[in-house]
């Protein structure tokens, strides 16, 4: 559960043709954009969930 | 010298000043015997979850990335974006990777990567190649925040040529040298406070002030890509745009993925990592560190910016002082201008420090004294910190700046090939000390032979049924076989001092 929970956003960031257009804008900035900056808290998200169900000490 | 703006650069001689007092004071900050290298070069393992988190952050975001990122959107687009999943791949890797290491470190007093990897394989000649790859790897980066650094002094209207042009940088630099001398570790980690929270203070300017003045974001995206179209009108040889060319996605997944490999095999990332006070506070920082990306997605934004503000420069790298020129009053230019310049100040530092670090140990040592005393060790690691910068100065001084761009472009795909001994070594000794060593010369010679461009060096070839990909993790996958096919023929390992147990959190 860990290594998928780790997983799951290194695969979201390097899903390139999947997030390289234009469409849907969010504030006159093109999807490619603001899908890889929203990427970037839910990648802590997912780390912090790993942390937890992993049982590491935090 | 009717050029300077006066307010700009006092405001900046302010901020400096500063932070060479903090440099200094810093030598009683956690006071520990500084006589000692891992006192002066880890500074003494006492770095908490906040003072980790500063550290690596003004470590790893360096002043060059401040420069060369918007520089490379502002050029050629989405491209420039690739740091960004570059910097999203790091933290569960660091999170996976690093508290082991960490460790393993402490237990065994390891102060390197390389003594780690002397520890697990017990090959020196493997231990001195992971440590040379690293100092080689590192000066030209070192000499690259010289450039972010010449940038924004030369912005403030300093004149670009000749020794009065270079005489602010070489006198910022000898400053900074005295006082990694003095305090070491210590240093840049008490000045990343100031240089991270004015970064945070001017890129949270940046991205509401500038976009207000030019008419929002959709207006900044319209705009760079009817300069794009015009420059691909005009030459189209070039990929260039606000999307991903198809010819450019593999480049910049590759790209990507290969820096992330390479980051923390660089010397002054696992002395961050090492100098922090325990697995605990790296995890924090694994998951706290991401902030930073955001503030760099956010940098890499102001390159679209200069476009829509009309920014016109010859070097894409001045795009963002003469955007920051255009948009804001003086003062708050000189502060802009002094964050990227102590933004220099902290990586250069740890750069030298955690190069000076494995020279001591893995080539001065096994190489030339064995039996060298702590003090030695430090007083060794001292001198090397200032060698090091000094060569750093002299290359940006009297080599053309593209040699240490050249230089820093093959350094990456030199550092990724220490990956399989210090990664897979935290997991598995199935891998003879041998074979990781001829892996690693396979992956240095073909990583380089790739490199090597018809005009000039280039970061990715086709390699596989015409498919580009970046050079540094082609040649990791053939040093990956050669370490594997190797491993199967060669004897055991002399020696392997490391157990499980030792990659475990320690029981409080």
């Amino acid at each position: 559960m860990r290594y998928i929970l780790l997983l799951i956003p290194c695969i979201a960031s390097v899903v390139t043709p999947f997030y390289n257009m234009t469409d849907p804008m969010l504030f006159g900035i093109p999807f490619f954009y603001w899908y890889l900056m929203l990427l970037i808290p839910v990648s802590s998200l997912f780390i912090w969930l790993a942390a937890k169900t992993g049982g590491d000490d935090l | 010298m009717s050029g300077i703006n006066v307010t700009a650069t006092a405001v900046f001689i302010f901020f400096f000043v500063l932070v060479t007092v903090m440099g200094f004071i810093a030598a009683r900050w956690k006071a520990g015997d500084l006589n000692e290298l891992h006192e002066w070069g880890l500074g003494g393992r006492r770095f908490g979850s906040w003072i980790t988190w500063f550290l690596l952050g003004g470590d790893l975001y360096t002043a060059y990335t401040v420069i060369a990122v918007p520089a490379v959107v502002y050029a050629i687009g989405a491209y420039g974006f690739f740091a960004v999943p570059y910097t999203i791949l790091i933290y569960p890797f660091i999170f996976l990777t690093m508290p082991r290491l960490w460790n393993a470190t402490h237990k065994r007093g390891y102060l390197t990567g390389a003594d780690f990897v002397y520890g697990a394989y017990g090959n020196k000649w493997l231990e001195g190649m992971v440590a040379l790859t690293g100092i080689i790897a590192t000066m030209p980066y070192i000499a690259l925040q010289l450039v972010g650094m010449e940038k924004v002094i030369q912005a403030l209207g300093f004149p670009h040529e000749g020794m009065t042009g270079h005489l602010p940088l070489t006198i910022a630099f000898l400053i900074l040298a005295v006082y990694t001398y003095r305090s070491g570790l210590r240093a840049p980690a008490m000045i990343a406070f100031v240089k991270d929270i004015m970064i945070y203070i001017f890129v949270i300017a940046a991205v509401i002030i500038i976009p207000a003045k030019l008419g929002g974001y959709g207006a900044i995206f319209d705009s760079a890509q009817k300069d794009f179209a015009a420059q691909l009108a005009t030459n189209p040889n070039v990929a260039r745009g606000v999307l991903l060319a198809p010819a450019q996605i593999w480049p910049f997944i590759t790209l990507a993925i290969g820096s992330a490999m390479a980051l923390f095999m660089y010397p002054h990332s696992l002395t961050g990592v090492l100098s922090a006070s325990g697995p605990k506070a790296i995890r924090h920082n694994a998951i706290s560190l991401p902030a930073y990306s955001l503030v760099l997605a956010l940098i890499a934004m102001l390159g679209y910016m200069a476009h829509a503000a009309g920014i016109k420069v010859q070097n894409p790298q001045d795009a963002v002082p003469q955007l920051f020129l255009a948009m804001f009053p003086s003062w708050f230019v000189g502060f802009t201008f002094a964050a990227i310049a102590i933004g220099a100040l902290v990586p250069a530092a740890v750069m030298s420090i955690g190069a000076a670090n494995t020279f001591t140990r893995n080539l001065w040592r096994p190489f030339v004294n064995q039996n060298m005393s702590p003090s030695e060790e430090s007083t060794l690691a001292k001198l090397m910190s200032l060698v090091v910068k000094i060569g750093a100065l002299i290359v940006i001084l009297f080599l053309p700046t593209q040699f240490a761009l050249d230089l820093q472009l093959l350094g990456g795909v030199w550092m990724i090939q220490i990956f399989p001994a210090i990664i897979f070594g935290l997991y598995t000794r199935w891998y003879k000390g041998g074979a990781l060593l001829a892996g690693l010369i396979v992956g240095l010679a073909l990583g380089t032979y790739l490199s090597i461009g018809p005009t000039s060096w280039v970061p990715v070839s086709k390699a596989f049924f015409g498919i580009p990909l970046y050079n540094g993790l082609t040649a990791v996958i053939a040093n990956v076989i050669v370490a594997t096919l190797l491993s199967f023929i060669l004897p055991a390992n002399k020696s392997d001092e490391l157990t499980e147990a030792d990659f475990r959190d320690a029981k409080a």
